[in-house]
């Protein structure tokens, strides 16, 4: 046993329990629902679970320190709509600017939630609340009460949400779902070695600590907004790829969707644990869930969110409960271990997820 | 305590002089603005959301959050409406409505209190299972068609020019302050709120008081959700969408401490009158739904910023009169 102890922490037992969980999903799915396992299938959760995962990323980013960002739905929409706008006013606009616009204009909103809560110490529920808000308002009033549609934008970029990178079989790699995968590779490697990865846990674990080792506190929430900004801009622009009409109302429950991944993902809640990995695991388990769930018991698309918020409960609870529980079994262990060797991992404190 | 009582009575002077201002404003664009009609249409037409704000500020000043408020208003509204169709009779519908208002209340509140998940992650599920719950019974359809003094009750002036909707709430006002203010449960409100670890060890007990509150919360909700009902003469599977943005906000401009322990109803209700007369005034002149929305985004986020940078101003001008101090002593 003590090998085990000592080789995984209980943080990482959540993602392994995630995978396992998909298993066993897909498993059951597999045998019970005809044609379940085929690339129709793949494909089809691959691409919603792309724009959601880009945007949980970020959410994970924002909630390790301790933070929610409610706005990225309506960042997301804005940036979709005004990409759109400027692909359509400027056909000749290289891809690579395109993208880069729609992630600048993100980062942009993201300043100013992380202007608000880092330095004007307005609490980040209520100044993502807010911003929600303001940022759909400024959208309307933007749009004109005009609509962008897919003839509007030039053939290439409906084109990345239907095009194959490369197929292996009747399994399309698409290249959204290439850019999701490398976001959430490349943010899972800057959180575990780099040295704002480590900083964004250790002000999520305990802020008061991460000031008196003097890490500048504000700079890096701030930080960890425009990044989550960015990517919501990223995400716009992958929901204009994906479905082409932006209205309004566009992006309009991302928010939600991103916390639900994060949360069934193992991101704790109060900051300071959890991985970007686990929150794309999060979403993937949801988006199949949904899907499997309303194909096996026959019910129909409305049982879709009463699942959903029985998903989050789940997830939270057991986190509460199970993790808290593991811990205490963890402890005496590392306190045992310690004493022999110096390189043990050091114990979290027991308050955590209460 | 005096310096915070102090702080406490100028953020309420703020709000009554916002609250002047934005009525005089109205008052000058509009002629009809101050007539008794469009007084009792303003508060008509958010009566629903300002009386689950009341609840919501026990919530918020005992630490907590209920994100899920606006959901059961829409499966309350969703379940009155699915048991009529059904064929039970009105009465025993709006019972049914206030039964499940309760029981969300009660499973939200078991989570918080007795297994310790956080409010916010417990309440951001609510909110999420219990819309899909009223979708699930009304799927897309829209249910009208209810008796005819159900529709009286919400849509006819009932007591004078007063709907019953708004009289229930100005009683409701009076009851919360007198609880909060007066009773012993609102001094464990705010003595949990402030610290829990120590109303735990004072021997208050922790969990009862927050399933109590959450239920309060649950059953304030469904009723809202069925006067909503009446008002409007229909239910659908979205009614009373994002209405919990409004709610919190109300309650946190009105001087409640999100973190919990300090705020009062006083400050509720101010906040309650400018953001209402704030969309009524902008309604008159043809501001729009989104556009309203927005500017109370702003409100919101001013409310807790203005403070701070106020605060922060002092701080250095301390600093600088104390440098000084030392210089012309030196």
């Amino acid at each position: 046993m003590s090998w085990i102890k000592r080789s995984i922490r209980p943080e990482q037992l959540r993602e392994l329990s995630l995978v396992a969980l998909i298993i066993v999903a897909l498993l059951i799915f597999g045998t019970q629902i005809e044609n379940f396992l085929s690339a129709r299938t793949f494909n089809r959760i691959a691409s919603s679970v792309a724009i959601v995962g880009v945007v949980a990323v970020g959410q994970t980013l924002v909630v390790l320190t301790r933070n929610i960002d409610l706005s990225v739905g309506s960042i997301v929409g804005f940036s979709a709509y005004f990409v759109g706008m400027q692909l359509n006013g400027n056909p000749e606009l290289p891809p690579l600017m395109a993208v880069l616009l729609a992630c600048g204009v993100g980062a942009l909103l993201g300043l100013v939630n992380g202007v608000l809560v880092a330095y004007g110490r307005v609490p980040s529920i209520i100044t993502t609340l807010g911003t929600l808000a303001i940022f759909r308002m400024i959208l309307v009033n933007y749009s004109d009460a005009k609509t962008v549609t897919t003839d509007m934008v030039p053939p290439w970029v409906p084109g990345l949400a239907q095009e194959a990178l490369f197929s292996l079989g009747e399994f399309n790699l698409r290249p959204m779902v290439a850019v999701a995968i490398a976001v959430v590779l490349v943010f899972q490697l800057v959180l575990v070695y780099t040295q704002f990865g480590r900083r964004l846990y250790a002000i999520g674990s305990n802020p008061e600590a991460a000031r008196f080792v003097g890490l500048p506190g504000r700079r890096i929430v701030l930080l960890a907004f425009v990044i989550c900004g960015a990517l919501a801009g990223l995400a716009g622009f992958m929901f204009l790829s994906r479905f082409g009409n932006i209205t309004v109302v566009a992006g309009q429950g991302l928010e939600l969707q991103s916390v639900a991944a994060v949360v069934v993902g193992g991101v704790n809640t109060f900051g300071g644990s959890g991985s970007v990995v686990g929150a794309l695991l999060g979403a993937f388990l949801i988006d199949l869930l949904g899907q499997g769930l309303i194909r096996w018991l026959g019910i129909s698309e409305f049982w879709r969110d009463a699942i959903l918020g029985l998903l989050i409960l789940l997830a939270v609870a057991s986190d509460a409960v199970i993790l808290n529980w593991l811990r205490r079994l963890w402890a005496p262990n590392e306190l045992k271990t310690r004493t022999t060797s110096e390189a043990a991992p050091t114990p979290k404190e027991s308050s955590h997820g209460v | 305590m005096a310096s915070s009582l102090r702080r406490l009575i100028s953020w309420e002077g703020l709000l009554l002089l916002i609250l002047l201002v934005v009525v005089a404003f109205n008052a000058a664009f509009t002629p009809v603005y101050l007539g008794v009609n469009n007084q009792v249409n303003l508060f008509q037409l958010s009566i629903e959301k300002i009386i689950v704000a009341l609840v919501m500020a026990f919530i918020i000043i005992n630490g907590e959050i209920d994100l899920s408020v606006a959901s059961v208003m829409g499966l309350a509204a969703c379940v009155l409406a699915y048991l009529f169709n059904q064929g039970v009779a009105m009465p025993l519908a709006v019972l049914g409505a206030l039964g499940a208002g309760a029981l969300c209340g009660a499973f939200n509140g078991f989570w918080v209190a007795y297994v310790g998940v956080p409010s916010l992650a417990v309440t951001l599920a609510g909110l999420i299972g219990y819309r899909g719950a009223a979708r699930i019974l009304l799927e897309d359809t829209s249910i009208s068609g209810f008796p005819e003094w159900f529709n009286t009750l919400g849509q006819q002036p009932w007591l004078g020019p007063l709907p019953f909707a708004l009289v229930l709430f100005f009683v409701l006002y009076l009851v919360a302050l007198v609880v909060l203010n007066f009773s012993g449960i609102g001094r464990l409100v705010y003595v949990v709120g402030n610290n829990r670890e120590v109303a735990r060890y004072s021997g208050v007990r922790v969990p009862r008081l927050k399933l109590g509150l959450f239920i309060a919360s649950g059953l304030v909700a469904a009723l809202a959700g069925v006067l909503l009902a009446a008002r409007l003469g229909a239910v659908r599977g979205n009614t009373a969408d994002g209405f919990e943005l409004d709610i919190i906000t109300m309650v946190l401009l009105g001087g409640v401490s999100i973190f919990g322990g300090t705020g009062n109803l006083f400050g509720v209700g101010l906040a309650i009158l400018i953001i209402l007369n704030l969309r009524n005034g902008m309604s008159l002149v043809n501001i729009t739904g989104n556009t309203q929305t927005g500017v109370v985004g702003v409100l919101l986020i001013l409310s807790v910023l203005l403070p701070n940078l106020v605060q922060d101003v002092r701080a250095v001008l301390q600093r600088r009169r104390a440098q000084r101090k030392e210089v012309t002593r030196a």
